[in-house]
């Protein structure tokens, strides 16, 4: 082997090590009996995994991020694919816009925006803040831009226009049409950004703390209320979450590679 | 005619709740950045400015911003081009890694870098052993530098390994054809083609860093003073609360944003690859 590509290597490897290692050491951290002032643990056990999956509180929290992940992607889904096939069919020159508008949320911090949400939803006709309504709402525009990418991306490699008229021809409405025609076509490729959405959707912190705090508890408030217990209980905590994300990355990358 | 109509209400959905969720709660912070107890006008920008207390949180930003971006994009160069050099399986494994260590971020990496690098975490015991450190401060400026630059790498890596790609091999042969050395190379040939994605992705990068709240949080509860702590602080800290000054605070941050995206226009416009 040659000395450049042993170097190449040696970067790589390198790189993946690093990147592990607080993944590792969190693991480790998880399986020790007890772990202080020694470098490494006196011995293993699953015991915090088995007191953290009894934990009710842990299994609601768990349930509450599912639920608002979840709402918040299939709004997002709703909301998006209806203005798609809008652009596509009707307004193709607002792509243009639309590709300026998505940039929004990526530009404007979530700690910026919860201060006016803060405001605007505290009190007054829509009184949303502490209730998983405004977690739904804010986490649809964070999974906005990579929604609205994927499914223009694949919008713009059917053939629209003479797949819509094929289906008129036959006699379906534009909306029957949509429906059956244009959105199996979209499957493959809305359902690789709906898992990647997910997966960093329940990593959110920052709207689910200022905005809602501990009225309805995510994973990730829970997670942070839980800093001054044992670190053992939290290590646990912090693996089963990844492990759930790793689960549905894994997924997302998998139909993804079908895809090409 | 009619149906065109009925399309555009379609669209009226998405526009509601994107209105609510994104524009509104900008439209508020930028009215309201205005709005102090001594009535309408640059009052609260001028308190900020004249505060060493809010100074200091802008100069920790920026610092710690600006050097695990720098940090980051280093190493996401570096790994990017060695990534691009070795096998097949081992580029697969490890850019599928580095893709799910992206989502490692905020509290559970605060947590883990805890673990790791706190007062008694293993590798700090590991080398305070070896000689190597005498002690190391997780919680402080130098601290944070390393876990910002930490979630950076996985972006930084995400963004720059796609523009490797169009470094071809055949210009790195013509040009030591023609005697051009490794430094050569890189100087006239590899670096001004990378130059506009390495400037956006400094930008991306920078970006990331100056919003970052959950991790420095998580990690000090709040009691590191840079701009998104400040401003959670002010809108729902439980010792003063001030929406109007958070507002002038995120407005600086926004604004702070759109300046860079504004020098990274300028600079990708002088930049060689895109004149041409």
């Amino acid at each position: 082997m040659s000395n450049a590509k042993l170097y190449h290597r040696l970067v790589v490897w390198l790189l993946f090590l690093i990147l592990l290692l607080p993944l590792a050491a969190t693991l480790v951290y998880s399986l020790a009996t007890q772990w202080s002032a020694t470098i490494l643990p006196s011995g293993l056990t699953l015991k915090w995994y088995v007191a953290l999956w009894n934990d009710p509180r842990f299994l609601v929290a768990f349930g509450h991020s599912l639920v608002v992940c979840v709402g918040a992607l299939l709004l997002a889904i709703f909301l998006v694919l209806s203005l798609l096939f809008v652009i596509a069919y009707h307004f193709p020159k607002l792509d243009a816009v639309m590709n300026v508008l998505i940039l929004l949320p990526f530009a404007v911090p979530p700690v910026v925006s919860s201060v006016g949400l803060l405001q605007l939803y505290a009190s007054g006709p829509l009184p949303l803040i502490g209730t998983p309504w405004i977690l739904i709402g804010c986490y649809f525009t964070i999974a906005l831009p990579f929604m609205y990418r994927a499914i223009s991306n694949n919008l713009q490699a059917l053939n629209l226009r003479d797949l819509m008229d094929a289906a008129h021809l036959l006699g379906a409405s534009t909306f029957r049409a949509a429906l059956i025609v244009v959105l199996p076509n979209l499957r493959k490729g809305l359902m690789v950004a709906l898992f990647l959405s997910f997966s960093f959707l329940m990593g959110e912190f920052v709207f689910a703390n200022i905005l809602v705090g501990g009225r309805y508890e995510t994973l990730q408030v829970y997670l942070y209320s839980m800093r001054n217990g044992s670190g053992h209980f939290t290590s646990a905590l912090v693996i089963s979450y990844f492990l759930v994300v790793l689960l549905v990355t894994w997924v997302a990358n998998s139909l993804n590679r079908d895809k090409q | 005619m009619k149906g065109k109509w009925l399309a555009a209400l379609c669209t009226l959905p998405f526009l509601v709740f994107f209105f609510a969720f994104q524009i509104a709660p900008l439209l508020w912070i930028t009215f309201n950045s205005l709005n102090s107890s001594q009535g309408w006008g640059l009052d609260n920008f001028r308190e900020i400015l004249g505060s060493p207390f809010y100074r200091q949180a802008i100069r920790f930003s920026l610092e710690i911003s600006l050097w695990s971006s720098v940090l980051g994009l280093v190493i996401a160069v570096i790994s990017s081009y060695s990534l691009h050099k070795v096998d097949s399986t081992l580029r697969g494994f490890v850019t599928a890694f580095t893709n799910m260590t992206s989502n490692f971020a905020g509290v559970p990496l605060a947590f883990a870098f805890i673990i790791l690098l706190g007062f008694n975490g293993c590798l700090t015991l590991l080398l305070k052993q070896a000689g190597l450190i005498q002690d190391f401060n997780l919680y402080s400026k130098s601290g944070l530098i390393l876990i910002y630059t930490y979630f950076q790498i996985p972006l930084g890596v995400l963004l720059l390994y796609p523009a490797f790609g169009a470094l071809r091999e055949e210009w790195r042969e013509s040009a030591a054809l023609l005697g051009a050395n490794a430094w050569h190379y890189w100087r006239y040939i590899g670096l001004p083609i990378l130059t506009p994605a390495l400037l956006g992705t400094f930008i991306i990068l920078l970006a990331n860093a100056l919003g970052a709240y959950a991790t420095v949080y998580a990690l000090t509860t709040g009691n590191f003073n840079v701009v998104p702590v400040r401003i959670a602080a002010l809108v729902s800290g439980d010792i003063f609360l001030d929406p109007n000054m958070a507002s002038a605070l995120a407005m600086l941050l926004v604004a702070l944003m759109a300046l860079i995206t504004v020098i990274h226009q300028w600079l990708l416009r002088r930049s060689y690859h895109v004149q041409r």
